[in-house]
């Protein structure tokens, strides 16, 4: 006898030994039932509690029920198998509540106000008794911001992400790459600040006869700051992910490299880049602190980003959220259940195109 | 690659090296004056580079979009370190030990010190309350749930990362708010003698509320990238575990969560950087008090990030150097969170590709 | 302590995909048993059937009956970590947990089923690994980890790590083909060493391994792509590769084909 089978009985096996007793479906339903029941019967016999209780309370009994029952049939290793089961389903569990709740609820406040008159007029000469008034001003803001944000991110992200890919060489580019990195961490309020600091306060005086103006451009600029740095990073990895002998062959034959560059590489990369774009423009209109601090939030339409305080749909919906008036909320929910809706279809369209990409990990 | 000499706009790409403008080298063979083409072979001479070209001015120019981003940073960190020092120069209390804030008195008394504790506290207790369910998610997607379903579902949670956090802060208010009230009173009424659940109320715009609002955004971000993690686990290792006996669950626990351990830290980390820099959600559910307190159910809580929101609008000079100032001490934290969770990306990232 | 383990008519299905058809074989303790053949023709699923490991992938099933000792290991009551713990396996990729060190990876196996006692432990590490022919190279660092090791000492840690838990049979998927040939050697008479104590079933793609290795083979092969694998002729070493019943063995071992 060895003497692992000396100290430990049980770990060494033979024929004889492999059998075991499962646990009958059956029991397992048995032993939730039960541990409903007392938990029921403890929270509301000692009042201790609601319906919440009773499930939470519920969840605990089961679980040592379980242990006790089926590590009694089936062994400890087993019970503990099928407690860990458990605890992973109910966190899925615990987790889809929530969600599903933020789902309905924007489904079901936000179709109150989804009508023509929303998407059609502003909040121009809205009081607080008045239930009318809409978005059309603050969607507009969002296209325009965010618009103006990502011609002027792109170029500049991608030209750069083309510079630190195919011509960067040592400490420049290590430098240059560092920071794009220190930038993806910039707080989206501290880019807000930034803007506010600089462009509106210091820069646009100067156009305006002395006076600062809040302005859609501004906002603009900070979302910027925010769509550059991850516009360059993915740009990079979609850049290195085309395979070097595709550029070698270009160069072989004697094709310059700013022309392998934008006749090769770009366009086998471009599905890639593009899901990068799309992804960064989502989260820009998303993006409330900064327009909160430097747009203005103006109540009417306004179609100049250069001039006069503008809205977007994400400070709409923050403003309305603490607006005293009680016809504010429908708009405000509204107003997010448009927001989510464009966001997630750029979202959703940038994974999918990402999937049909012929470039991957 | 090395650079390649450029050619003329007339040269196709892929020709034999023609160019319109070449110099006879000395004393080669056939002299190629006396017409166009050159010889079979170029005659010997190669182009000379020219100086200004399509190649050095698009070279020229994503260089100087690579130092763009480096003048767009540093311009950003000199111009708002240059607003905060005099701001906290006229700061007549301590910056970073005290409480209240009113920067815009004539003399000024601001501090970061509630600030940053509520900053700190609620992203630490969202940590708490997500990271469990998210591994257990993200367990779930990658060994438990059949692949019909796990796909979808891993689509669903990645799009949830993109939901904006002013429509999660809605949601907070509106219909969370009271849950969590009610859950309040019940802890207060049987728990009051843990300070965390102290206090006479009223509860609701606490704390409590704001850090559930930042853990259901920050789920998503972990549960994607552990799940990432786990399924990266070498098979031959799980079949190794199985192979001597073990049970799922134990196979998890020897082959895949040791693997994954450096990931799901990073995950961790990142979804901190995360709820540290958030600014709505917790301006619309913390009670915004200026006070360091572990009570976390009652009314009050707030957070860097929600001051400047709630603030930027009274503020003077003073007050807005006061506000960067703390914005910036944010984006230091925040920083130290994102620099560390990248560097054990990238230190796994080198591992696992040396090794495959 | 070895044990005799018998497959009678076992065809093995991955939902309606027949992977083999009606294998029968008998395998006497302390033997080695080669099973040979062209890729793809069944023989590592056939392995993996024995200690159930096949049914890590989905919907897989098997029909016919395996027994070890006359205990059917199929029946709806056997315990598959039970199973695996009887029956220990070697892959063809030496694969010890990275994270652990050598120590760790001897006794994972032990510490799984609940082994706490370090003298216990300690004990099992250094009995398998002087098993594993192992012992006197890492004796002094036990600590480091196992991932350090060259291929062929890695691959006779997992060795040791499977005999750690004192199966009455080991199985082995190839193991020697991802190593150089002075370490294949080292494995080979590893084998004839371990063939005291266990059963052991090999499969290979080396005939040549095969022939030096074992007392009985079996050949597997195929019809054609596509139809499930069979065992086409069982027998002593000896006479399969110098006297083969079936035409498609003595192709097979002249390399007509394969």
């Amino acid at each position: 006898m060895s003497l692992l089978e000396r100290e430990s009985a049980g770990v060494v096996m033979t024929p004889d030994n492999i059998r075991t007793k499962h646990m009958p479906l059956l029991v397992n339903l048995g032993i939730a039932l039960a541990a409903l029941a007392v938990a029921a019967a403890v929270v509301f016999g000692a009042s201790i509690g609601n319906w919440v209780l009773v499930v939470a309370l519920g969840v605990v009994f089961y679980l040592v029920g379980l242990q006790i029952v089926a590590g009694r049939i089936e062994g400890r290793r087993a019970a503990r198998d099928r407690m860990w089961k458990t605890l992973i389903y109910a966190a899925c569990v615990l987790a889809i509540l929530p969600l599903a709740s933020v789902v309905w609820t924007l489904v079901s406040k936000g179709a109150s106000r989804l009508d023509g008159d929303f998407f059609g007029s502003s909040m121009n000469n809205i009081g607080a008794r008045d239930p009318d008034g809409g978005a059309y001003h603050a969607i507009i803001g969002t296209l325009e911001q965010v618009g103006i944000a990502t011609l002027i991110a792109v170029p500049l992200g991608v030209l750069g992400a083309i510079y630190l890919v195919e011509y960067g060489r040592g400490k420049f580019a290590t430098t240059v790459r560092f920071f794009v990195d220190v930038m993806t961490g910039i707080p989206s309020i501290v880019a807000g600040l930034f803007i506010l600091s600089f462009w509106v306060l210091i820069v646009s005086p100067w156009f305006n006869n002395g006076t600062p103006r809040f302005s859609g451009f501004a906002a603009s600029l900070a979302l910027t700051v925010l769509m550059l740095p991850t516009i360059v990073r993915s740009t990079e990895e979609m850049l290195r992910l085309v395979p070097g002998p595709l550029r070698e062959g270009a160069y072989a034959l004697g094709v310059p490299q700013w022309k392998t560059i934008l006749k090769v590489v770009l366009p086998t990369a471009l599905p890639g880049i593009v899901t990068g774009v799309m992804l960064a423009v989502a989260r820009a209109a998303g993006e409330t602190a900064p327009v909160l601090l430097v747009a203005g939030g103006a109540a009417s339409i306004n179609f100049d980003p250069f001039a006069g305080g503008q809205q977007s749909l994400s400070l709409f919906v923050y403003q309305q959220a603490g607006d005293a008036s009680r016809y504010a909320p429908a708009r405000a929910w509204t107003a997010a259940l448009t927001l989510v809706a464009i966001v997630l279809v750029l979202t959703i369209a940038a994974k999918l195109l990402a999937r049909r990409t012929s470039l991957s990990k | 690659m090395g650079e390649h000499p450029s050619r003329s706009e007339n040269a196709s790409a892929g020709g034999r090296g023609v160019t319109r403008r070449h110099s006879p080298a000395a004393g080669t063979g056939v002299s190629p004056g006396s017409y166009d083409e050159p010889p079979f072979g170029g005659g010997g001479a190669l182009p000379k580079k020219a100086r200004f070209s399509m190649e050095s001015g698009f070279r020229g120019l994503s260089v100087a979009a690579g130092a763009m981003v480096l003048v767009i940073i540093v311009a950003i960190a000199v111009f708002l370190i240059s607003k905060a020092l005099p701001a906290i120069n006229a700061d007549t209390e301590n910056f970073l030990t005290f409480k209240q804030w009113f920067p815009n008195e004539t003399s000024p008394k601001f501090g970061i010190a509630a600030l940053a504790f509520g900053t700190v506290l609620t992203s630490v207790i969202a940590l708490i309350v997500a990271v469990p369910i998210a591994l257990g998610i993200a367990l779930f997607l990658s060994h438990y749930a059949p692949k019909r379903l796990a796909t979808p579902l891993g689509f669903i949670i990645d799009l949830l990362a993109a939901v904006p956090s002013v429509v999660f802060g809605l949601w907070g208010r509106d219909v969370l708010m009271e849950p969590v009230r009610n859950f309040s009173a019940w802890l207060n009424e049987y728990f009051n003698w843990i300070p965390l659940f102290g206090g006479d109320g009223p509860f609701g715009r606490s704390i409590l509320l704001g850090s559930l609002v930042l853990a259901i955004m920050v789920l998503p971000i972990v549960t994607s990238l552990s799940r990432e993690v786990f399924q990266q686990t070498p098979g031959m290792n799980e079949e190794a575990a199985l192979a001597l006996g073990a049970t799922k669950w134990e196979m998890i626990r020897t082959a895949v969560l040791p693997y994954g351990k450096p990931g799901v830290v990073a995950a961790v980390m990142l979804g901190l950087g995360r709820a540290l820099g958030e600014t709505i959600a917790l301006a619309l559910t913390l009670g915004v008090v200026f006070t360091i307190s572990f009570n976390i159910i009652e009314n009050g809580g707030n957070s860097i990030a929600a001051n400047i929101a709630n603030s930027f609008g009274e503020a003077n000079a003073t007050g807005r150097g006061a506000l960067i100032a703390s914005g910036l001490v944010l984006f230091a934290i925040t920083l130290v969170v994102n620099m560390a969770a990248r560097a054990i990306i990238y230190r796994r990232r080198e591992f696992r590709d040396s090794a495959a | 302590m070895a044990k005799r383990i018998e497959a009678s008519n076992v065809s093995s299905y991955y939902g309606s995909f027949k992977a083999i058809d009606s294998v029968s074989m008998t395998v006497e303790p302390k033997t080695i048993t080669a099973l040979i053949g062209p890729s793809g023709c069944g023989k590592s699923t056939f392995l993996r059937s024995i200690n159930r490991m096949h049914e890590v992938l989905p919907n897989a099933r098997i029909e016919g009956s395996l027994t070890i000792d006359d205990q059917n290991i199929y029946d709806p009551d056997v315990d598959v970590t039970a199973v695996r713990r009887l029956i220990g396996m070697v892959f063809q990729r030496p694969n010890p947990f990275p994270t652990m060190s050598i120590y760790e990876n001897a006794v994972a196996g032990l510490k799984l089923n609940g082994v706490k006692k370090k003298s216990v432990l300690d004990d099992a590490a250094e009995q398998s690994l002087k098993a594993a022919n192992l012992w006197n190279e890492v004796k002094d660092r036990l600590g480091r980890p196992g991932a350090g090791l060259s291929g062929g000492q890695q691959q006779r840690l997992c060795i040791a790590r499977t005999i750690a838990v004192e199966p009455q049979v080991v199985l082995m998927d190839e193991p020697c083909s991802a190593l150089d040939p002075i370490s294949t050697l080292a494995i080979e008479d590893l084998m004839f060493k371990l063939k005291d104590r266990f059963t052991i079933i090999i499969v290979t793609h080396n005939m040549q391994q095969a022939a030096r290795v074992s007392d009985k083979t079996g050949f597997f092969s195929i019809d054609k792509t596509g139809d499930p694998g069979r065992l086409i002729e069982y027998d002593d070493t000896q006479k399969i590769f110098s006297n083969p019943t079936e035409k498609k063995t003595e192709d097979y071992i002249t390399g007509r084909f394969g």
